[in-house]
């Protein structure tokens, strides 16, 4: 009887789950250490696609830098180059036109937009609804029409240079936007028919990865993320940039921090979104869409740290500069490390079913983890 | 708190520490060894409570290295960079501030993985990025990869 006990004991195990896992959305290896189906530790081993841009940026004049940070968070590369652009431009004290700045705004709020479009689809196919996933794609379809056509590229944009932006908008990108704002106000409404109040849904999300605001702010966990746990952490609100002080727009705050929370913040910010799009789209001023920059970019001693707010948080850039044409030491403090390091503290005590759940609603992406 | 009584305060706990008014944030650079005493008083100091470490980076020098740790209070809003001056390439060493704020366990694998800086009672001190049987710290700028494909 005795040895019967013995063996019923449970013990904790370990599993893989990634680097190559559906819900991982890239190459992220999770060492698990589970009691049963209850985990115990989540232990995140990264580097997979590591390119040591750092390393590289060492090597790389301004303009090239620039280029290089769009493959890190791909799904805000506007806003990540814009990051290094605002760093340049703030030590050579350029000024940006108007123009520029009120293009800037529109594009970011799109690219924030689209990525979370697709971060709606992915989420819901990752806990089990392909449909979700249909619908997210053929929205966010029409915003990379607009890229295409005003930047030349879908994804990767480039479309920022230090001194404004790399041609101007073209002749249909407001006509484009705003017919997408009509149309998306009548789509948003049917995410939250789809899965808002979808029952199954909301029994795997709600009260699941609670995550309170010491621990956030602990942490470090910024964007979406970090202010559904009530911390309020907006760069658009706290130090504006571009044309973010003449528009009007909420900071959305939550304070469950559940999975639940973490998904209406995203949600909510795609209104907002477009809210902040509608007051500037027909009001983008006249005038150059760059200011003159010399062909080699030399930034003055010092240093300059720069942030941002992509769809995913906070993205500085930390700049060292000797007086060359390279940095002499470059750091990209990517939200998506921070956000990681999160999750162990999240997922104890849940379900492998809830990390996915969770790691859903951190949204994730890879080679910004990574870099 | 302004720069110039974050400079007092700091200078009171450290009297060592060099304050450079940057172009953005104060910028204090003190010894390595004094840095736990006196980041625990920055967070747990009600005047100060720089709760959010939004950053933490190294950087390395000709002669020394350096831990940056760019800090924020979400009370009073207010922020400046601190600097940890460790004296040797050698074999540099510095305590980790992981149990202040808990976003530094990853930072600072991350630093110890590029950099070779060891964190002193650090839970979890290995390789972060890359593989657990890489040689050097490639972010040093004396690294010599023989097939260095970053070179110009």
């Amino acid at each position: 009887m005795e040895e019967i006990t013995q063996e019923l004991e449970s013990k904790e195990y370990f599993i893989n789950m990634g680097p190559q896992h559906p819900s991982t959305h890239g190459v992220l290896r999770l060492v698990l250490s589970l009691d049963g189906e209850i985990i115990r530790k989540v232990e995140p081993h990264l580097g997979f696609i590591h390119r040591s841009i750092e390393k590289m940026c060492e090597h790389d004049s301004y303009q090239q830098i620039v280029h290089l940070t769009d493959r890190m968070d791909y799904l805000s590369c506007h806003i990540n180059n814009e990051a290094v652009c605002l760093a340049v431009e703030q030590a050579l004290e350029i000024e940006v036109t108007d123009r520029v700045k009120v293009i800037r705004t529109i594009v970011d709020e799109l690219n924030r937009i689209s990525s979370h479009q697709l971060w709606w689809g992915v989420m819901g196919m990752d806990l089990g609804a392909i449909t979700s996933f249909l619908y997210g794609f053929r929205d966010r379809e029409l915003i990379t029409d607009i890229f295409e056509e005003t930047c030349g590229a879908r994804l990767t944009m480039n479309y920022n240079i230090p001194g404004g932006l790399f041609f101007d908008i073209h002749p249909n990108f407001q006509k484009r936007t705003k017919d997408f704002i009509t149309y998306f106000k009548k789509k948003l409404p049917e995410y939250d028919t789809l899965l808002s109040n979808n029952v199954i849904f909301t029994q795997r999300t709600k009260g699941v990865g609670y995550l309170s605001k010491e621990d956030a702010i602990s942490y470090g966990v910024t964007g979406p993320t970090g202010r559904a746990s009530g911390f309020s952490c907006d760069v658009r609100k706290h130090h504006p940039y571009m044309a973010y002080d003449r528009v009007e727009f909420k900071e959305i705050l939550d304070t469950e921090g559940d999975c639940f929370a973490r998904y209406k913040c995203r949600i909510a910010e795609m209104w907002e979104s477009m809210h902040i799009i509608e007051q500037l789209i027909d009001n983008i001023p006249q005038g150059d869409y760059k200011v003159p920059t010399k062909a080699v970019i030399k930034l003055p001693k010092g240093e300059w740290y720069q942030k941002v707010e992509t769809a995913r948080g906070e993205f500085g850039v930390y700049i060292i500069s000797e007086g060359q044409r390279s940095p002499y030491r470059l750091k990209f403090r990517s939200p998506g490390f921070s956000n990681l390091s999160a999750l162990d503290h999240m997922a104890r005590g849940c379900k492998i079913a809830d990390l996915v759940a969770i790691m859903s609603t951190l949204d994730l992406v890879i080679p910004d983890i990574d870099r | 708190m302004n720069n110039e009584e974050i400079k007092q305060f700091i200078l009171d706990h450290v009297a060592e520490a060099e304050c450079v008014e940057g172009t953005q944030f104060l910028q204090v650079t003190i010894p390595s060894e004094k840095i736990l005493p006196l980041a625990t008083e920055l967070k747990a100091n009600p005047n100060t409570s720089f709760d959010y470490l939004f950053c933490l980076t190294a950087v390395d020098r000709p002669d020394h290295m350096e831990v940056v740790y760019h800090l924020k209070s979400t009370t009073h809003n207010h922020a400046f960079v601190l600097k940890a001056k460790i004296n040797t390439r050698e074999n540099p060493e510095v305590e980790t501030v992981c149990h202040i704020w808990r976003t530094a366990e990853l930072h600072e694998r991350e630093a110890y993985d590029l950099f070779g800086i060891k964190f002193l009672n650090h839970p979890d001190l290995r390789r972060l990025l890359l593989t657990d049987d890489w040689e050097g710290w490639p972010m040093r700028k004396d690294y010599d990869d023989p097939i260095n494909m970053i070179a110009y």
